[in-house]
Order: structure tokens, then C-alpha cells, then sequence
């Protein structure tokens, strides 16, 4: 009896689950072919440059074993990188790269690395160790983000980021991750990082959960985390609202990053968010899920996407 | 997607599993409990003969399905013996033959009686005795002469003193079966037995009428002797005649064998003809009865089912049909509770292997295996090996491992350590290499937690497979996979939470 109690309580919260976001949303709005281009990084990332959406800068690719030698080559005039597999998922298999100290380089948590382990990494990422289902992979080696200095104060090494969950275009949820040393620099929720609901219309963070607790500050930097409201909040929105436009599914999670000279990046888009979002919003997201499959499911353009979103979402 | 056709999808398959299943258990009596017994009777005559090392024929007669009994798996044995079968008249005659038979021959002839149940009798394998004419009375030779006298005599008698047929067959069997005999019934008797001078009084009176020798079937193993009795035309039909307890019909189960006064056995090329006949009760699965009648039956119907199969592929089956349920539990665990494992099907796989570990030994190995597995997988990490062929390398230690376990717990007397080499070792493989992957990005928890959560599914999904009720249920029907595969369906759509989701949106739950 209580499971069913508990159940009819998360469905009154609207919350979303598992099996309803594969069935429904995931199924239903996204369209298999246009998968690959989201699931691989270098085709999202040539997509985005053709649209003129900013992303990280790519220094160089690696496809094949032969080519990982090069990679002091790549990574000459760069003392920052980040190296990504192409098909990744969840954040495995990245390495950030931030100095070099004659042939070893530091990560970003200040281990270092010798060229050696760095160049096994890729080797494994080109054997797909990362990704789905095995298949030969490519690295990316890319722009280290210089994340804006509005986190500077609440976030953990790593790269603090903020997702945006769209449905047929329109914004319906967002939120700031922010890397803790529990979550060793990564901006994973499951493992620790900090989730920050944000205020759709305004790009104001509330209230604050880390694992399963509301909190108000960063474990680690004890500074206060509500209340930020993220600049030309308005922007980000529409960067969001136009990966409907250029990837063609109905529903996706868009991650950006604010860089401190470059502004809004994106950094990558997942056909399929996962649904902590809404543990970082204490809210559920299918009230506003339907509203967006009622009523804004033909809107004509990006503008009044995210005008929809910020009359309808404001907390 | 359309809902109506989802809908009628998953009701068509249910139904078409149901009725199957329903068929089979209420027609063809498919018991649904696989240690129902049900009672049958092996049938065996033995028979020896001194060979004169020449051509010899032998032919007897077979039992006959009577209603409700019929005669099934019938085998005729004999080394070098050609077999011949044949309908005589109302009899059956089974003939052996060969060209040189020298020293003692022995012939077996077996057979397996099974009752059928009340519905099933309807069925066309009971040859139906021939009504009574003539011909199916067997070889009844006239009376002539002298004896025709008397036993018009004995017929003008007995037949002012009774009413009816019965009453006449009964006085008669009641005179030709006296101790001692008046002279009419004495001469009658003098060169034949009472049953073939009854027989042949009762024509004398334009009522067939016929001798038939049997076999008792009790419920008691006993040595058992033909039995003979009388068949007398009733209202055009045969109606039996017990002659030992003077009355009409037969108290005990009995089948008959043959008719006529012809003997059992006819040889040629033999001498010293010897028989045993047993019939011994016998207790067998229900459902190798059903299954037994159901091919006397419906044989079409059992063609495709996988009784019909080799003993050896059903063994396979028996495995095989299995795996659909470990695959739906799995999908329950999945996406109704939530568990998290490594790889979709792979603790489906490891529940196999439990199977011939049993749990706590498949446990306890699989484990061994996974810890040393992952030790080596660490180590190999420092050489900076490529991936397929550091995949390849910790397979090849799997292989090594699991022959040590075998071998040391052989030496140490432990029987169980044997059968770590059936878990599949690929698998055991792709398990250690991905349990590293996620120790190394998530940490050893959430490691530890899908393993423990692989672990456990595996262990769940064998102690449903190892229930004998469902390897019996779905190896007897499998038209319940059609069921299962209507649930499996359903459950794609099922888009409501998962029971683990309450744990994981806890936090929302306890807002005010």
C-alpha cells in the first residue's frame, strides 16, 4: 500500500519517470536517425559551427592507433586541453588537461600524468572502450573551458555546467552542476556533484541538492549558492531553443558552459537526459511537459519558443 | 502507434496460449502436477522354441484396444526375425519369420496397456468387433452327427426353461460347466472344451456366438493365465459372459486377446514350444500417459510438440524453454523494480551456470573468479595494453583460473569446484572488464553495487528457473511462452515508475 501511495504521490508531483521518459519522450519525439548526431561529438560539434552556435574549439581529432603519437604535435601550443571520446556518455573517459610541466602533464584535480598514460588513454577510447556498445571510437582533443567567474566561488575543480532539458523546442527545465570533491571534479550528480535549480524565465538558481539533501551552500567553498542569476540568461535559452532546429529531436538535454572570454558554449547535446533535473528543482517535469505537447508544439520560430518558456516556467 | 492494435496483439497471444493450454490440460488430459501417477499394465510374452535349423514362422496373436483400454508402444523382438502384422477376421496376428533358426530361439512380444479417459474413448483406434455376423464369430466348426443330436437335445431343454437370451446362455453355461455332466452335455464335452460346446449350441439356435480368449488386467502383479469367456450377440451387439461365475459381463478389467477357438500360437520349423505371459501393473507419469494417449489420439497434434523430439535434444529443451523466464523476470527486476546490472542478459546467462553449481558454489566461484579476474585486470591496466587484446588476455586467465579452481578443489575432495568450468567465461570476461571500467570512473560503490545487483538477479533468476514446477509447466505447455511474450509486450509500454524511483525522487517526496 505505501508503494502505491508513494507512487500516486510522485505522479501528483508530475514527476517523470524511467520507463515513462524512454516510452513517451525519448521513443516517441526522437527519431532514430537522428541520433548519430548528437551521439557523436565531432558530427554535434560541425553541426553547431555550420549553424554559427559557439562551441569549444576543436584542436585535433585521433581516429586511428597510428595517430596517437601525434599528439604532442596537437597539443604543442596549448598548455589547457580536454580530451573527449567522440561517442561518450555520462562523462566517462574525459581527461582534463591544465599545464604542462616538461613531459608530464596536470590534470585538472593536480595529479599528473605522464605522455605515455595520456597517449593509453586514447588508445583505449579508440577501442571503444566508452563507448556504446564497444564500437572503434574517435578522441577529441578540445578548448579547456575557462568557466565564467560567476561560479568561481561555488564550484570545485572541474567544470560547472549548465542543462537545459527542450521539448519541441521550447526550454521546459534547467539546472547548474557543480562539481564537488565528493564528486571528484566531475558534474555528475549520482556521484556527488551539487544540482542547482534554476528559474527558467529568469536564470536564477534556487534552492541547491546534494545526493538526497536540500542544501543552501557548496560542501567544499561554504559560499552561498541561491540566489545567482546567470547573465544574458535570455541567450542561453535560445542556444537551447535552436538545437531543436538543428538536430531535429523533440526531446534533448543541452549542456552549456559559460566561458569566461568566449561566453555560452556548447558542449553537448543528449537525446537522452537523465531525470535528476527534477530532484534539482524539486519540481516534476511532466505538468510542464504536457503544457509544451498541448500547446507549443508548432510554435513558428525561436523567439517566441523561449518567449513561451518564460511566460510559462517562471518559478 | 496504434493502441487498439497493441492492445488486440497482446489479447490474441494470451488467448491463443490460453486455449492451447486448456486444450491440452481438459482434452488431452495434460495433468498439472508433474508427479500425478497413472496406472498402466506391461504386457510380455516370452516365447522359446527348439530351432530344427531351419525355416521357421511363428505366429501369434496380439492384444486388442477394447474400450476403455488401449494397447500402446508395442514392440516385437526377435534376433534375426523378420515381423510381419496382419488383421484375421476379428483377431490381430502378429507373424515372425526367418530362415535358419538352429538352437533355442527366444521372441518377446511387449506391449503397454493404458486406460483411456471417459472423453478420449471416442476415438477410432478401438476396432470396433464387427457386429455379429458369421464371419466374426472366428472358426467355429459344426456340430455333426451325434453330437448335433444331443446338442439339439440340450437346446430343446434349456430353451423351454428360459425367457430370454441371457437366461438361455446362463443355463447353458450353468450345464455344460457341471462337475458332472448329464450325457447329452457329456458327449458334447468329450472332444472339446465347454465354452467352444456352448458356443456351438447357441449357433445351433441362430445366436452368434463366440469364444474369446483374454487377459485380466488387476491391480495386483500376478501370474496370470489366459482367461476364456463367451461373447454372445445381444441386440446386435457383443455382450460378454463370464463362465466361471456364471453371469453376464465381467467383473474385473479384462482385454481380450483373440477370438475364435484357434490356439495361440501356430509354429513351423520349431519344436518345444514354451510361453510366459506376464502382466504386472505399473505406476507412470501422468504425463507420459497423456502424452502416450494423446498420439493414439490426436497424433498430428503431438507431431509438433516437444515430446516428439530425441530424448537427447529434449534434455536441451528442458534448458532452453527456460530461458524466456529468467528473461522476463529479469525485465520485471529491470524496468518494474529498477536493479541495475551489468550487461542486459547476463545475469540470465550466470543463473544457467548456477544450474549445474547449484547457488551457494555458483556464488562463491563466480565471485572467486570476478575478484581474481579484476586483480589481473588491474594489474594488466599498468602495461597499457590495447583493448582487445588486454580483453583476450584477461579471458585467457579466466580459462587458467577456472582450470585451477577445478583442479584444487578436485584434490580437495569438493565436488562442486568441478563445474566452475560450465559459467561462461566470455561473459565472465566482458563482466570483469566492464565492473573495472565503472570502478574506475564512478568508484568502487557503485562497482560493488551493480555487482552485487548482477549478482542477486542471477540468483533470483535461478531459483525460478530450478523450481521443477516450471521447468514441467513450460516444457509440458509451451504455448505458455505465448503468454509469457503477451506480458513481455505489455510491460514495453509500461511507462509508470519504477519501484526504485521512489527511493531516488525520496527527496521530493518528503516536501511538505
Amino acid at each position: 500500500m505505501t508503494i502505491l501511495k508513494a507512487y500516486s504521490q510522485l505522479s501528483e508531483l508530475g514527476i517523470l519517470g524511467l520507463n515513462h521518459r524512454n516510452a513517451v519522450y525519448t521513443l516517441g519525439f526522437n527519431e532514430r536517425r537522428f541520433y548519430p548526431l548528437v551521439d557523436d561529438k565531432v558530427r554535434t560539434k560541425s553541426l553547431c559551427s555550420e549553424a554559427g552556435v559557439a562551441v569549444p574549439a576543436l584542436y585535433g581529432t585521433i581516429e586511428i592507433e597510428r595517430q596517437v603519437r601525434d599528439l604532442p604535435h596537437i597539443v604543442a601550443e596549448q598548455t589547457e586541453f580536454v580530451i573527449k571520446p567522440a561517442h561518450g556518455s555520462g562523462g566517462d573517459g574525459i581527461i582534463v588537461i591544465k599545464g604542462q610541466v616538461k613531459d608530464k602533464y596536470r590534470k585538472a584535480n593536480g595529479v599528473m600524468i605522464s605522455l605515455e598514460d595520456l597517449q593509453h588513454h586514447i588508445s583505449n577510447v579508440l577501442s571503444g572502450m566508452y563507448s556504446l556498445g564497444g564500437a572503434t571510437d574517435t578522441a577529441l582533443i578540445e578548448y579547456c573551458v575557462n568557466f565564467d567567474p560567476i561560479f568561481e566561488s561555488i564550484s570545485y575543480q572541474g567544470v560547472p555546467d549548465i542543462r537545459i532539458i527542450v521539448c519541441c523546442g521550447v526550454p521546459v527545465m534547467s539546472m547548474v552542476r557543480l562539481p564537488t570533491r565528493m564528486s571528484d571534479g566531475k558534474a555528475n550528480l549520482h556521484q556527488g556533484a551539487l544540482g542547482v535549480g534554476l528559474d527558467l524565465a529568469t536564470g536564477t538558481t534556487l534552492t541547491a541538492v546534494l545526493l538526497n539533501d536540500v542544501v543552501t551552500e557548496h560542501p567544499d567553498t561554504a559560499n552561498p549558492v541561491t540566489g545567482i542569476k546567470i547573465p544574458n540568461w535570455t541567450d542561453l535559452l535560445t542556444l537551447a531553443s535552436r538545437c531543436y532546429d538543428i538536430f531535429h529531436l523533440g526531446y534533448l538535454g543541452v549542456d552549456i558552459v559559460l566561458d569566461k572570454e568566449y561566453g555560452p558554449l556548447l558542449l553537448e547535446v543528449n537525446a537522452r537526459p537523465g531525470l535528476n533535473i527534477q530532484i534539482a528543482n524539486q519540481a516534476g517535469l511532466l505538468p510542464r511537459l504536457n503544457l509544451v505537447t498541448n500547446r507549443a508544439c508548432d510554435l513558428p520560430d525561436v523567439h517566441a519558443r523561449v518567449a513561451f518558456a518564460i511566460e510559462h516556467f517562471h518559478t | 502507434m496504434n493502441r487498439i492494435h497493441f492492445y488486440s496483439l497482446i489479447f490474441i497471444l494470451s488467448l491463443l496460449g490460453l486455449s492451447i493450454f486448456f486444450y491440452k490440460v481438459a482434452v488431452l488430459g495434460f495433468p498439472l502436477n508433474p508427479e500425478e501417477q497413472s496406472e498402466v499394465w506391461n504386457v510380455e510374452t516370452r516365447i522359446t522354441f527348439q530351432g530344427k535349423g531351419e525355416t521357421a514362422k511363428i505366429s501369434m496373436f496380439t492384444p486388442q484396444s477394447i474400450r476403455p483400454y488401449v494397447v500402446t508402444t508395442e514392440s516385437f523382438v526377435g534376433q534375426d526375425y523378420g515381423v510381419t502384422e496382419k488383421t484375421e477376421g476379428p483377431n490381430r496376428l502378429v507373424t515372425w519369420s526367418t530362415r535358419e533358426a538352429d538352437g533355442v530361439q527366444i521372441l518377446y512380444y511387449r506391449g503397454i496397456i493404458r486406460q483411456m479417459k471417459d472423453w478420449e474413448t471416442d476415438i477410432e483406434e478401438f476396432i470396433e468387433s464387427p457386429p455379429p455376423s458369421q464371419e466374426s464369430q472366428g472358426k467355429l466348426p459344426p456340430l455333426e452327427g451325434a453330437f448335433l443330436q444331443a446338442g439339439m437335445a440340450l437346446l430343446g431343454e434349456v430353451k423351454d426353461q428360459s425367457a430370454d437370451t441371457e437366461s438361455l446362455v446362463l443355463s447353458l453355461i450353468r450345464r455344460l460347466t457341471k462337475e458332472e455332466p448329464a450325457p447329452h452335455e457329456a458327449l458334447l464335452l468329450s472332444q472339446q472344451p465347454p465354452e467352444q460346446a456352448i458356443a456351438q449350441v447357441l449357433t445351433l439356435n441362430g445366436t452368434p456366438a463366440r469364444v474369446v480368449h483374454g487377459i485380466e488386467l488387476s491391480r495386483e502383479a500376478k501370474t496370470v493365465t489366459l482367461k476364456v469367456w463367451l461373447e454372445v450377440s445381444e441386440q446386435n451387439t457383443w455382450v460378454p459372459f463370464d463362465l466361471e461365475l456364471i453371469q453376464k459381463g465381467i467383473p474385473d478389467p479384462y482385454l481380450p486377446w483373440w477370438r475364435g477357438d484357434a490356439p495361440l500360437f501356430q509354429i513351423e520349423g520349431g519344436t518345444k514350444l514354451e510361453f510366459r505371459l506376464s502382466v504386472s501393473p505399473n505406476q507412470e507419469k501422468a504425463i507420459q500417459a497423456a502424452v502416450a494417449r494423446g498420439m493414439v489420439m490426436n497424433p498430428a497434434w503431438l507431431k509438433f510438440s516437444l515430446f516428439s523430439l530425441p530424448v537427447e535434444t529434449q534434455v536441451v529443451y528442458h534448458i532452453l524453454i527456460l530461458i524466456p523466464v529468467g528473461a522476463f523476470l529479469l525485465v520485471i527486476l529491470r524496468n518494474v523494480v529498477g536493479l541495475k546490472t551489468f550487461g542486459t542478459f547476463m545475469p540470465i546467462l550466470i543463473a544457467l551456470a548456477f544450474r549445474e553449481t547449484q547457488l551457494l558454489w555458483g556464488l562463491i566461484l563466480f565471485s572467486m573468479l570476478i575478484g581474481l579476474g579484476l586483480a589481473v585486470r588491474f594489474y594488466l591496466d599498468h602495461l597499457k595494453l590495447l583493448l582487445v587484446p588486454r580483453l583476450a588476455a584477461v579471458l585467457i586467465v579466466v580459462v587458467l583460473m577456472m582450470g585451477a579452481l577445478s583442479v584444487f578443489s578436485h584434490h580437495l575432495g569438493i565436488v562442486r569446484g568441478l563445474s566452475v568450468a560450465l559459467f561462461p567465461m566470455v561473459i565472465v570476461t566482458m563482466t570483469i572488464e566492464r565492473m573495472s571500467i565503472v570502478w574506475d570512473e564512478r568508484g568502487p560503490v557503485e562497482a560493488l553495487q551493480q555487482a552485487i545487483g548482477s549478482l542477486s538477479v542471477a540468483a533470483l533468476t535461478y531459483l525460478l528457473m530450478s523450481l521443477q514446477i516450471m521447468d514441467y509447466l513450460f516444457f509440458t505447455f509451451p504455448e505458455l511462452l505465448l503468454i509469457l511474450l503477451a506480458f513481455t509486450i505489455a510491460l514495453g509500454r509500461y511507462t509508470g515508475y519504477r519501484l526504485l524511483e521512489i527511493r531516488r525522487f525520496q527527496r521530493l517526496l518528503e516536501q511538505p
